[in-house]
């Protein structure tokens, strides 16, 4: 029998997660994440793709596209929220269409269920009893959490650091572990001296640093490439960024009701996946006194574009300059740095004046 | 009491409701004026640039009504069952609205579940807001659930005249948002006409079978009007002659799922139209009389 090869898309650094995951989750398979998100990666999921579908499902299509390449036949897919809950289908029958022979595994929406997941991880050819498949699913979690933990102080810290290469390397072994850990105690033994190395950073912090949010559509916000890593053009820029953003906060650190209740009154409904969390968000680094706020997203996210009106009305009445960029298959890297910088500049003339 | 309904959006879905609920209840009924491009050109000015072509409507009915009323009706959307929801624009509408035009009195209701009493409430919130008594709200609800009923069933009793003429047919998969609407689907109608070609709405079918039927075609779709629109072809398939996918630029729930269609739906002819507001006719006009000669072509062939 063919042997299964278990592959997924990219986002950030989680594919060190999945690859763990399924790797515990599927003991005869082999994991292989697809290969690095390059242009080569993006014309392949433009070209393939409807014209006007948002960014994240290209880029979703270019990684099965370069993961088939590679030999997986086994591919995993997610969804909820706006658009998302309704890529799997279309992306499986795009990529039938090529002429790929592979399977598909869909936990969208209810398929993502418990019990609903089971039942396609069984199909899938995972045996596991359901407390290894538990316990592989906390250490799964464990490691997000510590993931997440680690680039949310890197993203702060980063721009002050006289050897910004030995935090890069702290991050890389720490990721290392993450795709070999075997139990929960190893991982939190992992995080905890992750945690302490980076303690151990020299930084140049000045007193009162310029201080950006990031806030906006979770893709663009998880995934640098998609947003020609514009977090690390700040950080160089000598800018301490702030993203609550991640697969943790998805899963556990946002509800509606909340944000609706934080978002001061801009906002009165859900306007869908993470719309009231970028007014809530903004709302929260106005009065913690941040000098600017960047409101990133694909082209077209209708949830975005839904909470615009209320973030022009919070900008202007708490007084804090918001930047919106809007990120396609095709949009310039030039124009994007340069909008930055003059917003950089901006922010930075304001905290002087 | 006055109050004013855009022509836009749900409007096409719910505005006998609307109107017969206010009337009902003593108000005047201000509608605003059927779209036209100095409308949408000031709609497009008042919305962010990535907007689809109907919010940008939506926007310019709003501003028209602005100052012509006591309030302004704009509901917001979320579902009408479990796995039948609108898409996410509609979720926003509402705040899009309040947003757009701080200070003008809005008057909205929050469609979020099948349950009925989801509207209900919403009305009779409606109602109080402009004091009127409890029963004499539910009354103008009854009254006006009945005249939608009514209008939707005439709606579909039409098309389904239309189904038994000679002529060559076309199914037209397109919310009514865009195809009632003379400044989106009305330049398509017309050319349609000038072939000689019927255009069928997929209401011929009614809104509860296209969602059923929608399943043929996607099993996992979950937005309502999207199911409402391609659910006909699965049920009008012996009685058309093709099927015109008709989108606005640029769509979000459309790009998956008119994508869905042109790559599942193997027997009928299909053609794809966006509309952005911006397509000068004659290039509607050559794709229109193209896939109109192809669908005459056909049927020669098979006589």
């Amino acid at each position: 029998m063919l042997k299964t090869v278990i592959s997924y898309p990219h986002m950030g650094n989680y594919a060190a997660v999945f690859e763990r995951l399924f790797a515990q989750l599927f003991p005869r398979a082999e994991v292989r994440s697809p290969p690095p998100i390059t242009q080569r990666t993006l014309e392949l999921g433009g070209r393939h793709s409807p014209d006007f579908v948002c960014a994240p499902f290209k880029y979703n299509v270019g990684n099965y596209i370069e993961a088939l390449e590679a030999g997986a036949n086994l591919l995993f897919q997610t969804g909820t929220g706006c658009r998302y809950g309704h890529y799997g289908e279309l992306q499986e029958q795009i990529l039938r269409d090529l002429g790929y022979d592979f399977r598909f595994a869909c936990l969208s929406r209810e398929n993502s269920r418990p019990s609903a997941a089971l039942r396609t991880l069984h199909a899938a050819g995972c045996q596991l009893p359901a407390h290894k498949i538990a316990a592989a699913l906390y250490l799964a979690l464990l490691s997000i959490r510590g993931l997440d933990e680690m680039e949310f102080w890197m993203r702060e810290n980063i721009g002050f650091a006289q050897s910004s290469d030995r935090i890069m390397a702290i991050h890389r072994a720490f990721l290392h572990k993450v795709r070999q850990a075997d139990s929960a105690a190893q991982m939190m033994r992992a995080i905890e001296s992750g945690r302490c190395a980076m303690q151990a950073i020299k930084l140049d912090k000045p007193e009162h640093p310029l201080r950006v949010g990031v806030v906006g559509e979770l893709y663009t916000l998880m995934e640098p490439f998609s947003n020609f890593n514009l977090e690390r053009q700040l950080a160089s820029d000598g800018i301490s960024v702030s993203r609550a953003m991640g697969i943790w906060f998805l899963l556990f650190g946002r509800s509606d009701a909340r944000s609706l209740q934080e978002g001061g009154g801009y906002l009165r409904y859900p306007v869908g996946a993470n719309g009231v969390d970028s007014v809530a968000q903004s709302l929260s680094y106005a009065r913690r006194g941040y000098d600017g706020i960047l409101h990133l997203k694909s082209f077209g996210c209708i949830p975005e574009l839904n909470a615009g009106p209320a973030l022009r009305a919070l900008s202007k009445r708490e007084g804090i300059p918001i930047l919106q960029m809007s990120f396609d298959t095709h949009s310039g890297e030039v124009g994007a740095a340069t909008r930055l910088e003059a917003f950089v500049d901006m922010i930075r003339m304001r905290k002087g004046a | 009491m006055t109050i004013g309904l855009p022509r836009a959006l749900a409007y096409h879905r719910y505005g006998v409701l609307w109107e017969t609920f206010f009337k009902a209840l003593g108000g005047r009924v201000v509608v605003s004026p059927e779209s036209d491009p100095i409308l949408i050109a000031k709609g497009e000015s008042l919305a962010d640039s990535e907007c689809c072509l109907p919010v940008k409507a939506y926007l310019g009915h709003l501003d028209r009504l602005v100052g012509n009323c006591d309030y302004i009706l704009a509901p917001r959307f979320e579902r009408i069952g479990k796995n039948d929801e609108f898409c996410v624009r509609f979720w926003g509408l509402s705040d899009l609205a309040r947003g757009t035009f701080p200070g003008v009195r809005i008057l909205s209701y929050n469609l979020k579940s099948h349950r009925p009493d989801s509207e209900v409430s919403g009305f009779m919130k409606m109602g109080k807001t402009l004091g009127k008594s409890q029963i004499a709200v539910l009354a103008a609800y009854k009254k006006a659930k009945q005249a939608q009923l009514t209008a939707d069933t005439r709606a579909g009793v039409n098309q389904r005249l239309l189904l038994d003429s000679p002529a060559i047919k076309v199914l037209v998969a397109a919310p009514p948002y865009i195809l009632r609407d003379p400044a989106m689907g009305g330049t398509l109608l017309r050319l349609l006409a000038r072939e000689g070609v019927t255009p069928i709405f997929p209401e011929a079918c009614g809104r509860a079978g296209c969602r059923r039927a929608s399943k043929a075609t996607s099993q996992s779709l979950y937005w309502v009007m999207n199911k409402e629109a391609i659910g006909a072809i699965e049920l009008l398939r012996p009685r058309v002659d093709g099927v015109i996918l008709v989108s606005a630029f640029p769509c979000g729930t459309d790009s998956l799922v008119n994508e869905l269609v042109l790559r599942r739906e193997k027997r009928l002819p299909v053609i794809q139209i966006i509309l952005d507001g911006q397509e000068g006719e004659a290039g509607l006009q050559t794709r229109v009389e193209c896939f109109a000669d192809i669908l005459k072509e056909r049927r020669r062939g098979y006589a």
